[in-house]
């Protein structure tokens, strides 16, 4: 009976359903036989209706699910990843700035340390020259008034020179008013 | 030589009943249907049960065949036809476990026969006509009339768009139906060459290495095939879909 409905479709076509391709073995091709459509309709519906009752129901909601949270964990992971990021990025800007204003205000205690130095020594130069110059004119002032009496004993010198002089060359003591009017008259010239 | 038509025969299991004269019964095709219908069930139930995060290689492909699908549809309906998910998947992978386990030696192909074939492509064809009538109204027969024709053969490029829609269902169901068949013929004859072959002696096992070869190789060739048509199917479907959910061209 299972050969049943093959055999039988056969032995109708008979000899015409003869083909090459069937060597001649057998009379009709199961693709072609209409009395099996039935039972394969039938158990197609059957079957395919279940498959569809089975994958939309059960297994692509469960695929579908385990996707979707798989998916849902590794945005939440990227978005944790990027908090992190976003965090030690601010870490990183607010160590970079604190540096920066360090360093800057090394930089300004240190120009105010120069500043105050150079003032120091600008002062404590100015303190030498000023003294200096009170000494310098005070040495000046020393030297004129040494020169000034210098100058002054230099006509009694004189005097007395061409007294002595005038004694020796003519043996007779001049009488110093002639001898100052002298010294005043070469002086002069 | 073996008989390469004998694989694709159907022999009754058991009888269920009879629709008028005709008997109802369960055969080897209804068999590996079912066992089709199992085998997609265990893979995708039993492959989302472990929920894993980092998935299994069992998960994986459960994974894979979800995605792969759902990234066909996607792309060529969009995100409305997404309502179709579940039959175009249903549609893949009873296609693509049918066509697969049909490469096992002795079993049965459940695609290869034209009634299964043209039912699928009916279901899909009907789908596409009864939705698209259902969503856009009398709209929907703006499918037949391409935007911006010149109005003197309108009527023409009419008549051409009805026949070629109304042709679809044939087309769509005898390319998966003949390569299902011609590559299971071509297979069962390179192999029916190799037991004929071997029987003549030395020299017969000696020349029976060549359609070995070749049986190998088809072997190969309609692995591929297997995927290729349960694809192109799932594809045009889809394109199907497409025309029923956006009828102007």
């Amino acid at each position: 009976m299972a050969e049943g409905q093959g055999k039988s479709k056969a032995a109708e076509h008979g000899a015409a359903a003869h083909t090459a391709a069937d060597g001649g073995h057998k009379a009709s091709f199961p693709p072609f036989e209409s009395n099996t459509f039935a039972s394969q309709l039938v158990s197609f519906a059957i079957a395919f209706g279940l498959l569809y009752l089975i994958v939309s129901r059960l297994a692509l909601p469960r695929v579908g699910g385990v996707l979707a949270s798989r998916q849902q964990v590794i945005d939440t992971d990227l978005n944790e990843a990027a908090k992190l990021k976003a965090d030690s990025d601010a870490a990183l800007k607010a160590y970079e700035t604190e540096l920066a204003n360090a360093r800057a205000k090394a930089q300004a205690m240190a120009a105010e340390v120069r500043e105050k130095l150079n003032a120091q020594q600008e002062q404590a130069k100015a303190q030498l020259e000023e003294n200096l110059a009170t000494r310098l004119t005070a040495a000046e002032a020393t030297i004129a008034s040494t020169r000034a009496a210098a100058m002054g004993n230099v006509r009694g010198i004189a005097a007395d020179t061409a007294a002595a002089i005038v004694e020796r060359l003519t043996g007779t003591n001049p009488a110093p008013a002639v001898v100052n009017a002298a010294l005043d008259a070469s002086l002069k010239g | 030589m073996a008989d390469p038509i004998h694989q694709f025969e159907i022999h009754k299991i058991f009888s269920l009943g009879h629709i008028g004269n005709q008997e109802i019964a369960f055969t080897n095709s209804s068999a590996y249907m079912f066992g089709a219908v199992a085998l997609v069930s265990v893979l995708m139930i039993g492959g989302s049960a472990g929920r894993a995060l980092i998935p299994s290689r069992f998960q994986s492909v459960a994974e894979l065949s979800y995605e792969f699908v759902s990234g066909t549809v996607r792309s060529s309906i969009g995100e409305e036809g997404m309502k179709f998910f579940p039959f175009v998947f249903s549609l893949f992978m009873f296609i693509l476990t049918a066509n697969l386990i049909g490469i096992i030696p002795y079993t049965f192909t459940v695609t290869s026969h034209l009634i299964v074939a043209v039912a699928l492509a009916l279901m899909v064809f009907l789908t596409v006509f009864l939705y698209g009538l259902y969503k856009n109204g009398l709209s929907f027969f703006k499918l037949f009339v391409p935007h911006g024709i010149p109005i003197y053969i309108l009527p023409l490029v009419t008549v051409i768009e009805v026949i070629s829609f109304l042709s679809r269902p044939v087309s769509h169901s005898v390319r998966l139906f003949a390569n299902m068949l011609a590559g299971h013929i071509t297979l069962k004859v390179f192999a029916g060459f190799v037991t004929s072959l071997s029987a003549l002696g030395a020299i017969g096992i000696f020349g029976a290495v060549l359609p070995l070869a070749m049986t190998t190789a088809l072997t190969a060739l309609e692995l591929l095939v297997a995927f290729l048509q349960a694809y192109v199917f799932t594809i045009l479907t889809c394109i199907y879909l497409n025309d029923a959910l956006h009828p102007g061209h």
